[in-house]
């Protein structure tokens, strides 16, 4: 009786995904980018391919810790042989280093703008282009409106989106799918060496749709991602009933 | 295919410059007048005045003797040349190969054109009545070779229409002069009653050589077509070219349109048949006042697909002025790359970086924010880090190189390293503490050095000692110290950011 009441509800639950818009007929299950236990926080546990996310970060070391971050799941998302577009209008990336999270930094097309509307515009056109794997934008300020035109222009094509946030100064509703906050933590030292260890971040998902929110610590790790599943985990939920 | 020359004389090619410009000066004999040795000399004079016996290289007071009502105004020798290049440009609406034959003529390589008007016949008149109409007086010739069209343009007494083939025939009555040759050979043929080509064009090759020359020479083997002559255009040819004639003048943005599309679908059938794609296009409107509108465009990948193209032109077709009509359409393909067609069936459904709509997307970009606003990277051999990278010329070059994943490099980098205050225990050993932006970090953790010595083949300077260190927070930054330690005029910076 139990049990049957669960395959209704679960079934009931992929119902409304599929009405929202979250296909998994697409076959990306394969796509878990080594992300573990955050895997369980998206619908269908799988990470959302074919739309918006938004990353948040307020200081340069934030945003670099974002764009490790952000550079690990293009890592999974090009699958070493697509090729994605940088918008920006203040770009500090440097290239070579994409090596480093498993791009090659050739597949990707830099579009360096003077104005931030024309990132928006470019953004709009590109994820409208669905010869890409991903297309980042890196912005400040993004309205609701726009925020879901571009929705609306990665649901016809199915790339994937990141909008990168930096020095974010109002933090405003959004019709992207999720929004993550990434800062560094201090490294681990390997093997009790000195030196600096693997890049160290606290991946917050600060929301997504039809998810369930949550906070992780995780390693970039030989090429991929490794969570820390030791490290004291404080999930969203418990952070509210501790304040 | 037998080829055709024209040649265009202008009998009064300044002084009709000045009567275009002051109408007034149409029916009275008027020269233009340059100072020499102290006296003003005649150096052109117009058709009223040459006939009333004010020749050119008179002295102008032994003109004005016989002539007291001749009117006189400044000789521009900076006219000429500016003049005759203008013509000629203006010419490219006859034939695209048009080269200057100075001092007052043009020359135009007319091959498989006049068929386009109708016959030499028609060709000939409507040069002669469209210059006429703007005020220039012409004489005009066609014929096999440049020799024969320049001679018969300047001295021949019948048609100037020299049937193909027959450009010796009509060599012979002309007088020596018609062969370009130098005065002093004119002269010395004179002195020998030589007065017409048919004299001495069946003389021995040898004795000629030996009493007028290898010039001579030259210009008569020219004339009869042995020896080939070689114009040199005005504009360069481009071999992937497209031009459309108008016979009404065209105004509206439709024709403009229409007359885009089918030139585009004329060149990139050649690029296809020729396996090639362009880089990039000229659109030329040639207005009927004589101005040439133009736009360009640019593609990041050889492309020779006609909806593509027209949709890059067709943001900037608003900025072409009609005004009172365009005549003619010329595209132009100036930069050509192969482009193997049938591969594009192959990437059509995989996202890799040769797929053709990623070139779209970014011709797309380019058109409206420009070009240099876009980048793509590619590995370069120097350890230098501002010079580990190259900018890519297209979407298809590949590295040659590998990407270095060996040494750790950040994230994101400083376009220019930043002056940090820095508190180091000894030398060579990474910094405890730095201040940068006005915040203190301290260091907990740090890798380093790392030492990269500048490439004095391309840039003289000192060395940076490079540590990667992380602070209290997390944070990771690259840090660099210019200079040795010892030698009291280091300087530490933040180059970047590590993940």
């Amino acid at each position: 009786m139990q049990t049957a009441k669960n395959d209704i509800i679960s079934k009931l639950q992929t119902d409304i995904l599929r009405l929202q818009g979250f296909k998994q007929e697409r076959g990306n299950n394969s796509l878990d980018a080594g992300l573990g236990t955050i895997i369980k926080s998206f619908p269908n546990s799988t990470f959302p391919v074919g739309c918006i996310h938004e990353f948040l970060s307020q200081k340069k070391e934030d945003a670099t810790a974002t764009t490790g971050f952000v550079a690990g799941l293009i890592n999974s998302l090009m699958l070493n042989s697509g090729a994605a577009l940088w918008i920006s209008s203040s770009r500090t990336l440097f290239p070579p280093a994409l090596k480093a999270f498993g791009i090659q930094p050739d597949r990707f097309i830099f579009i360096d703008l003077k104005r931030e509307r024309d990132v928006l515009w470019a953004m709009d056109e590109a994820l409208k282009c669905g010869a890409l794997s991903v297309v980042v934008g890196e912005m400040q300020n993004i309205s609701f409106m726009e925020s879901r035109r571009l929705q609306l222009a990665v649901e016809q094509s199915q790339v994937t989106g990141f909008i990168l946030r930096n020095n974010l100064n109002k933090v405003n509703t959004t019709a992207c799918v999720s929004r993550w906050n990434i800062t560094s933590l201090p490294s681990e030292e390997i093997e009790n060496l000195p030196g600096i260890g693997f890049p160290k971040w606290k991946v917050e998902l600060l929301k997504v749709r039809n998810g369930k929110p949550g906070t992780w610590n995780m390693q970039w790790m030989n090429g991929k991602f490794a969570p820390i599943y030791r490290a004291p985990v404080i999930t969203h939920l418990e952070r509210k009933q501790a304040g | 295919m037998a080829k055709r020359f024209v040649s265009i004389w202008f009998r009064h090619l300044t002084t009709d410059w000045f009567t275009v410009r002051q109408p007034e000066l149409k029916d009275v004999p008027f020269v233009l007048r340059a100072p020499s040795r102290g006296r003003m000399l005649i150096m052109a004079s117009n058709e009223i005045a040459e006939r009333k016996g004010a020749k050119v290289g008179m002295a102008l007071a032994d003109a004005r003797a016989v002539l007291p009502e001749l009117q006189a105004l400044d000789y521009k020798p900076e006219l000429i040349d500016d003049l005759l290049k203008r013509i000629a440009e203006w010419s490219i609406r006859f034939t695209p190969v048009v080269a200057l034959d100075p001092p007052d003529g043009i020359l135009l390589d007319v091959t498989g054109c006049s068929h386009l008007w109708g016959g030499d016949e028609s060709y000939l008149n409507d040069i002669v009545n469209k210059f006429n109409s703007h005020g220039y007086g012409v004489s005009v010739a066609i014929a096999d070779t440049i020799g024969v069209a320049w001679g018969v343009a300047r001295f021949g007494k019948q048609s100037h229409v020299v049937p193909e083939d027959m450009h010796f025939n009509a060599l012979l009555p002309l007088p020596p002069q018609a062969l370009r040759v130098e005065p002093v050979v004119v002269d010395r043929l004179h002195k020998l009653g030589l007065r017409q080509v048919k004299q001495f064009i069946n003389m021995p090759r040898a004795s000629l050589r030996r009493r007028f020359g290898q010039h001579f020479m030259m210009r008569l083997n020219q004339a009869i077509g042995l020896d080939i002559e070689v114009l040199e255009p005005i504009e360069p040819i481009e071999p992937y070219q497209e031009r459309l004639p108008c016979m009404e003048p065209i105004s509206t943005l439709t024709g403009i349109e229409i007359a885009l599309n089918k030139l585009l679908e004329a060149l990139c059938f050649r690029l296809r048949e020729d396996q090639k794609g362009l880089r990039t296009a000229i659109f030329k409107c040639y207005r009927i006042d004589g101005k040439v509108e133009q736009i360009t465009i640019g593609t990041h990948r050889p492309s020779h697909y006609v909806k593509h193209l027209f949709k890059l032109f067709e943001n900037k077709l608003s900025t072409i002025e009609p005004a009172l009509g365009i005549e003619l359409f010329v595209l132009e393909a100036p930069k050509v790359e192969d482009h193997l067609s049938q591969q594009e069936a192959m990437w059509e459904e995989t996202g890799r970086l040769e797929d053709p709509r990623i070139s779209e997307l970014i011709d797309r970009i380019a058109g409206k924010v420009g070009s240099e606003a876009i980048h793509r990277y590619l590995p370069d051999e120097h350890y230098w880090p501002e010079r580990s990278f190259k900018l890519a010329t297209s979407l298809d070059e590949k590295p040659t190189t590998t990407w270095r994943s060996d040494k750790p490099r950040p994230l994101q980098i400083l376009k220019i390293p930043e002056r940090i205050e820095v508190t180091a225990p000894i030398p060579d050993y990474p910094p405890m503490l730095f201040i940068y932006k006005g915040k203190r970090h301290a260091i907990v953790k740090a890798d380093g050095p790392e030492r990269i010595e500048q490439e004095w083949w391309l840039q003289q300077g000192q060395h940076r000692d490079y540590y990667r260190v992380e602070d209290e927070e997390g944070s990771r930054y690259w840090l660099f110290r210019l200079g040795h330690y010892h030698d009291k005029t280091y300087q530490w910076f933040i180059h970047g950011f590590f993940a």
